[in-house]
């Protein structure tokens, strides 16, 4: 079981706040994400619910049971930390069964669910060296390995894959996910890329400046973003937000098209522009424009469009996925 | 071409090492080679060749009585050192792990004690060392010692234990570990390499130190500084005994540190790069 419940929970540093006052509830089985640019109090939350960080009111419990005076050992969590966090001075096999040891399991059982783990994350070849000699993906492993032979309630991730480069980001993962698929078990995941909380989420959380802006699947996320800061952080690219007559127009103050709803057009549209920088990937194609009256307007197109830096170009926003936010920022109904 | 000139740099730089590093050395080489002469030899001017006589060996160790001090200066550089390690293993720790807004300012007036001449304390040191009854004692000179040291003994563990990582820290209580495991498992055994460096550094420091060690002793607790000391004042031209007993002083010395230079170098230069 893994249901983590958070009620009025807040944290500050001395006269600082970083959180001011969250509730949340995390289901069991769960893969949230907590999403939100750097600063905006995401990892603090985490650690808050890990158990290292003291909360500065309210309560977490976990299933149930209030854990907020609880030690992080009494919690029945993993974490796995941007840094490793390995312990230099054991070999892969030994960091893997330090959780197992402290939990005073039996030599033949810790060997065993070393065994379990490190076939599971491709770790068999390399189980009696020492972390200086992994890479960082190979480290990155031992850590998770070192997180689910404890079969914890939940994991907590923060920022895991931050360290490493693009493809092996990607490869990570695909990994992560499907670890979550085969172990059913609540996960909560830090990051501040949008791409992994879309990839790998059920449930993402946006936050900003430890306030929770909205909590949804990443498509209820993509399609009814509720304020403007959501609109603006998840999707890539970015949404394209205009204020102004066009947004007049619509009768709001700001209104927001995603790059990819937006008509592309060498003859007739709505707006008249001008092909800035065109990027051709051969699958999309993406062109930054310059249109009369409103800015800069990213848009995507798929497949190969033909035109290129310079050319004047006549685009259409699909008016059904047009967003309407108020002065407020927030959100009208479409 | 690049790698020509990379190779004569090398050598240029390797030479010039050599001849710094048997600069610096030539003191002590000539001390053990004048230990090996005649006095006759020994007063007739520059000789790089002794005749290898064990005459003054011989002497020095009838005339004082060598492992008397010996023992003084083990008790007194181990003792001294082990104290200090006490006092500072969890004043570095806390330290490093829970600073304060004050910690930088503790480094730096701790370090500061270490600015003023040892000279200019000498007379309150030395009354009150006689009126407690601690001259000439193992007890007082091993206390005094530790003091003298426990500034540098802080500032090095002190970055030694900034080097590790919090996180691992918290990960091993995330892994479930007590305080008790975190300290045994974690702490200990990733600590232990600075702990060790600093300990030998210590040990080298106190055998060394003749100050005070000559300043408040006179035979019972006398370590092996006294030792040369008291061939140097009666006995002044004695140059031979002399520097038979300076050799025996350091040889231990230099034998320690010979084995131990790697874990030492580590010490002295660890934190200088990431």
């Amino acid at each position: 079981m893994g249901n983590i419940t958070l009620k009025n929970v807040s944290k500050s540093f001395g006269s600082t706040t970083i959180i001011p006052n969250i509730d949340l509830n995390i289901e069991d089985g769960e893969f949230v994400v907590f999403v939100g640019p750097s600063g905006c109090g995401k990892s603090t939350l985490l650690r808050l619910i890990a158990g290292l960080e003291d909360t500065s009111g309210g309560t977490i419990s976990i299933d149930g049971r209030d854990v907020t005076q609880e030690a992080p050992a009494k919690r029945k969590l993993a974490m796995v930390f941007q840094s490793y966090a390995l312990y230099p001075h054991m070999t892969v096999a030994k960091n893997i069964a330090f959780p197992l040891k402290m939990a005073g399991e039996d030599q033949a059982t810790i060997d065993k669910k070393v065994k379990d783990a490190a076939r599971v994350l491709n770790l068999t070849n390399y189980l009696e060296r020492r972390p200086g000699q992994l890479s960082g993906g190979q480290r990155q492993r031992v850590a998770i390995g070192r997180a689910i032979v404890r079969q914890p309630s939940a994991f907590l991730f923060d920022e895991p894959l931050s360290n490493l480069d693009a493809a092996l980001r990607g490869t990570m993962r695909l990994e992560i996910s499907e670890l979550h698929h085969q172990l059913k078990t609540t996960m909560i995941y830090v990051t501040h890329d949008q791409v992994e909380a879309m990839t790998m989420a059920d449930k993402i959380v946006v936050l900003n400046a430890g306030n929770i802006e909205q909590v949804g699947s990443p498509m209820e996320l993509y399609r009814t973003p509720k304020n403007l800061f959501v609109a603006g952080f998840i999707g890539s690219p970015k949404m394209n937000l205009i204020e102004g007559a066009p947004a007049d127009k619509y009768g709001a103050k700001t209104i927001g098209i995603r790059p990819e709803h937006i008509n592309i057009s060498t003859t007739a549209g709505d707006w008249k522009a001008t092909v800035g920088v065109a990027e051709h990937l051969g699958s999309d194609t993406f062109l930054h424009v310059q249109t009369d009256g409103i800015g800069t307007i990213n848009v995507r197109a798929d497949g190969e469009v033909a035109v290129k830096h310079g050319d004047t170009v006549y685009l259409t926003p699909d008016k059904t996925k047009l967003h309407r936010f108020g002065a407020d920022g927030k959100a009208l109904a479409q | 071409m690049a790698r020509a000139v990379t190779t004569q740099h090398k050598t240029i730089a390797t030479t010039a090492a050599w001849i710094v590093a048997l600069l610096i050395f030539f003191p002590i080489l000539y001390t053990i080679i004048t230990s090996f002469k005649s006095e006759q030899e020994a007063i007739q001017g520059f000789a790089l060749i002794p005749s290898g006589t064990t005459e003054s060996y011989a002497e020095v160790q009838a005339q004082s009585g060598y492992f008397k001090f010996f023992l003084n200066s083990v008790i007194l550089s181990v003792g001294s050192t082990v104290l200090a390690l006490l006092i500072a293993v969890p004043a570095a720790w806390s330290m490093a792990f829970s600073p304060t807004k004050r910690t930088k300012d503790i480094l730096m007036w701790m370090l500061s004690t270490k600015m003023m001449p040892a000279v200019a304390v000498l007379f309150p040191i030395y009354l009150i060392f006689r009126d407690t009854g601690l001259l000439d004692s193992r007890i007082g000179l091993t206390v005094m010692l530790m003091l003298i040291n426990l500034p540098i003994v802080v500032w090095m563990l002190y970055t030694y234990f900034r080097e590790i990582p919090g996180e691992i820290l918290e990960a091993a209580r995330m892994d479930g570990a007590s305080l008790w495991n975190e300290i045994i498992y974690v702490l200990t055994p990733m600590a232990v390499p600075g702990i060790a460096s600093t300990m030998l550094l210590n040990i080298i420091l106190a055998w060394n130190e003749a100050f005070w060690t000559i300043r408040l002793t006179t035979t019972d607790a006398a370590p092996l500084t006294a030792f040369i000391s008291s061939f140097s004042s009666p006995q002044g031209l004695f140059w031979a005994k002399l520097s038979a007993a300076s050799t025996l002083a350091i040889a231990p010395i230099l034998i320690m540190g010979w084995f131990s230079q790697k874990q030492l170098v580590r010490g002295l230069t660890f934190g200088a790069v990431k």
